[in-house]
């Protein structure tokens, strides 16, 4: 069995292309049975990449079964979809998807995502021993270089920035209630970040009411008018404002009648919306935390830069990590020839004994049993050596076990 | 056998030390070394203060440098309680250095040694030193939490572009943590300070007594502006000035002992 990756991704096609070849779970699930028949096979679609892992013991056959699906499903010929496809086998293929798990590969280096589409790819795939210990390592690798490095720790959104910013205060935003001025895209975004956190979004409030009831009710939170916010903000812990209002929202007057109220706790308002909604004056208040749309868009830019200097180490993890497998890959690849050396050997110590069977009728069952186990084991240390350098040698250009016979001794 | 014990110990804090800074140079590639650094050298050191008791006639920490000994002990004992949290990591920063020093000074004036004791059968004052001791460590972890509880308001009160860059606790925690140090280290010095008390007509009282007291009070007082008050700054400042206290009362130690 061999490792083959037929595939496509942002890197070379444009969406126009990578939209045709998408599949859905059900997709991925049903291609992976149609192309594991005979095999293994898992596919992997997400936003930006289609790819099919495949093992097989003809990997040009099963390209060619990989290509003429993607270019089924994409309806495209299979000559213009060609040139957006990529074929990487065995070691290369392995570290290519230990790239993607490590979000390597990914529009953003590091992003959280794609870790969660591979193990679903992989759970809904055909997998059988080669494509099984392929994606376990690439989940670990994946893991690994979250872990090992800060790739994926920052926030690469405006919105997700808002939520790692709330984390450093609150910490678990569990039971944090969130208190959003204004029912714009802006608000509900930072909104659905901060949620998906843990913090729980208490009240919307906005100018159209009907805004707010619409936003509210996504969230089993209350609508209020706008004027209601001074009566929230003792409470709120986290306050995102986005409205398109021209005049400001909220006062440095209106953050100071409110801090004694919340008894040390902090308060932290994020202000996403231009013109600023938001008295910056706010700022000289102890306890509350006040960040605008350009303090959050400057630790998204710190954050990509950041990235991608941690990328550089994550890709060194994964080069060890690929290294890894290529020698598990070789390990693989000598095992025919391990067990054709065994059976041989065996089938020697098994002739040799039978012709010594006369000489040893004498024997009882204990002697017996004592001559089989001592031929076994001078058979096995003899056999020790060629089968480690065997091991060692793995695979050669071709992909055949390469380990000329004079090397297997001593 | 106390130089067996004594080197690994401060060989592995000052290499946890000089982790802690390098994990804040680069987050997550010392941070292991820094761990086990101070995982190996408490352990060392426990060995080290069992040796002592075992070998000594009786207290053998009623010294000065002993108790120095013993009180870094304690701080490293608190600080492991979060310390194998990345996130606490810096807090380390603070603490391993300090316990490097103090160990080494502590070697260096002999209270490394067995020392000829405070008979085990003064239960009061053994009692009296352990817990007062115990305290002050608490006082120290908690200032050093109030430390970086204040560093983490002023950074986010700043808002550099690279705020998320080092990982440490959130401020809420930090707050949370500092008052419950507070909180347990003010009900173990209560509790030290009653033995010292019954010992007070025969003793006297002294500057160390007079700033134990100062120290209790500055407790309650965090305690009072965080809980009933509000006030979580002026808390973490006062918890920062109780780790004031505490250098200045084991400065004062060293003066009566070395009078």
């Amino acid at each position: 069995m061999r490792l083959l990756l037929v595939g496509t991704s942002h890197r070379l096609a444009p969406v126009e292309v990578r939209e045709r070849v998408a599949l859905d779970s059900d997709g991925e699930a049903a291609l992976a049975r149609r192309l594991g028949e005979g095999g293994e096979a898992v596919c992997l679609s997400t936003c930006n990449r289609t790819e099919l892992y495949l093992a097989a013991a003809d990997t040009e056959v099963a390209g060619e079964r990989a290509t003429v699906e993607l270019a089924d499903l994409g309806r495209i010929p299979r000559g213009e979809l060609e040139p957006y496809l990529y074929r990487l086998e065995q070691d290369a293929a392995a570290t290519h998807l230990f790239r993607v798990a490590a979000g390597l590969d990914s529009l953003v280096p590091g992003e959280g995502e794609i870790q969660g589409q591979v193990r679903a790819a992989y759970e809904r795939g055909a997998v059988g021993p080669l494509l099984d210990r392929l994606f376990r390592h690439a989940l670990q690798t994946g893991k690994r270089a979250r872990s090992e490095t800060a790739i994926g720790e920052r926030p690469a959104s405006v919105a997700s920035a808002a939520a790692a910013l709330a984390a450093q205060v609150f910490g678990d935003l569990s039971g944090r209630e969130l208190l959003v001025v204004g029912a714009g895209k802006v608000g509900q975004l930072a909104a659905k970040h901060l949620v998906s956190r843990g913090a729980a979004l208490t009240v919307v409030a906005n100018r159209t009411f009907d805004h707010a009831s619409a936003l509210a009710s996504q969230f089993e939170a209350s609508a209020q008018p706008l004027d209601s916010v001074e009566s929230q903000l003792s409470e709120a812990d986290i306050v995102v404002s986005s409205t398109s209002a021209r005049e400001q929202i909220v006062s440095r007057e209106q953050v100071e009648r409110a801090l004694p109220a919340r008894k040390g706790r902090p308060l932290l308002l994020l202000d996403l919306a231009v013109p600023r909604d938001l008295d910056p004056a706010i700022r000289e208040l102890h306890g509350s935390f006040l960040f605008d749309i350009d303090d959050l868009q400057a630790v998204v830019e710190e954050t990509l830069t950041g990235r991608r200097g941690e990328a550089v180490r994550a890709e060194e993890i994964v080069a060890a990590e690929g290294e890894r497998f290529r020698d598990w890959l070789g390990s693989l690849d000598a095992v025919p020839a391990i067990a054709s050396l065994r059976d041989r050997a065996e089938s020697i110590r098994r002739g040799e004994l039978a012709k010594a069977s006369p000489r040893l009728a004498g024997l009882s069952e204990r002697e017996r049993h004592a001559v089989e186990s001592l031929t076994s084991q001078i058979v096995n240390k003899l056999l020790h050596q060629p089968i480690m350098r065997l091991k060692e040698a793995g695979p050669g250009e071709d992909g055949e076990q390469r380990a000329p016979e004079g090397r297997l001794q001593g | 056998m106390v130089e067996l014990l004594v080197w690994p110990a401060l060989l592995a804090y000052g290499e946890a030390a000089f982790a802690y800074a390098g994990d804040v140079r680069s987050p997550g590639r010392f941070g292991r070394f820094a761990t086990w650094g101070v995982r190996v050298g408490w352990l060392a050191q426990t060995a080290l203060l069992i040796f002592q008791a075992l070998s000594a006639d009786g207290f053998p920490w009623n010294s000065w440098a002993g108790s120095l000994n013993l009180f870094v002990w304690l701080v490293v004992s608190a600080y492991l309680i979060w310390g194998c949290s990345p996130r606490f990591r810096l807090l380390g920063l603070a603490v391993m250095p300090l316990a490097a020093l103090l160990l080494a000074l502590s070697y260096v004036a002999g209270g490394t040694e067995g020392g000829s004791g405070l008979a085990w059968s003064d239960v009061l004052l053994v009692v009296h030193i352990a817990l007062v001791l115990a305290a002050f460590a608490g006082f120290t972890v908690a200032g050093g939490l109030a430390a970086l509880e204040l560093w983490q308001e002023r950074v986010l009160k700043r808002r550099p572009a690279g705020i998320l860059r080092l990982r440490a606790p959130s401020l809420v925690a930090l707050d949370r943590l500092t008052i419950s140090t507070v909180a347990v280290s003010l009900v173990t010095l209560t509790a030290g300070i009653i033995p010292g008390l019954a010992r007070l007509p025969e003793s006297g009282l002294d500057v160390l007594v007079v700033g134990t007291a100062v120290l209790w009070i500055l407790g309650a007082a965090i305690l009072y502006l965080r809980v009933r008050a509000g006030r979580r700054e002026l808390a973490a400042a006062l918890a920062l000035g109780a780790l004031g206290a505490v250098i200045v009362l084991q400065l004062g130690l060293l003066a009566t002992h070395v009078a």
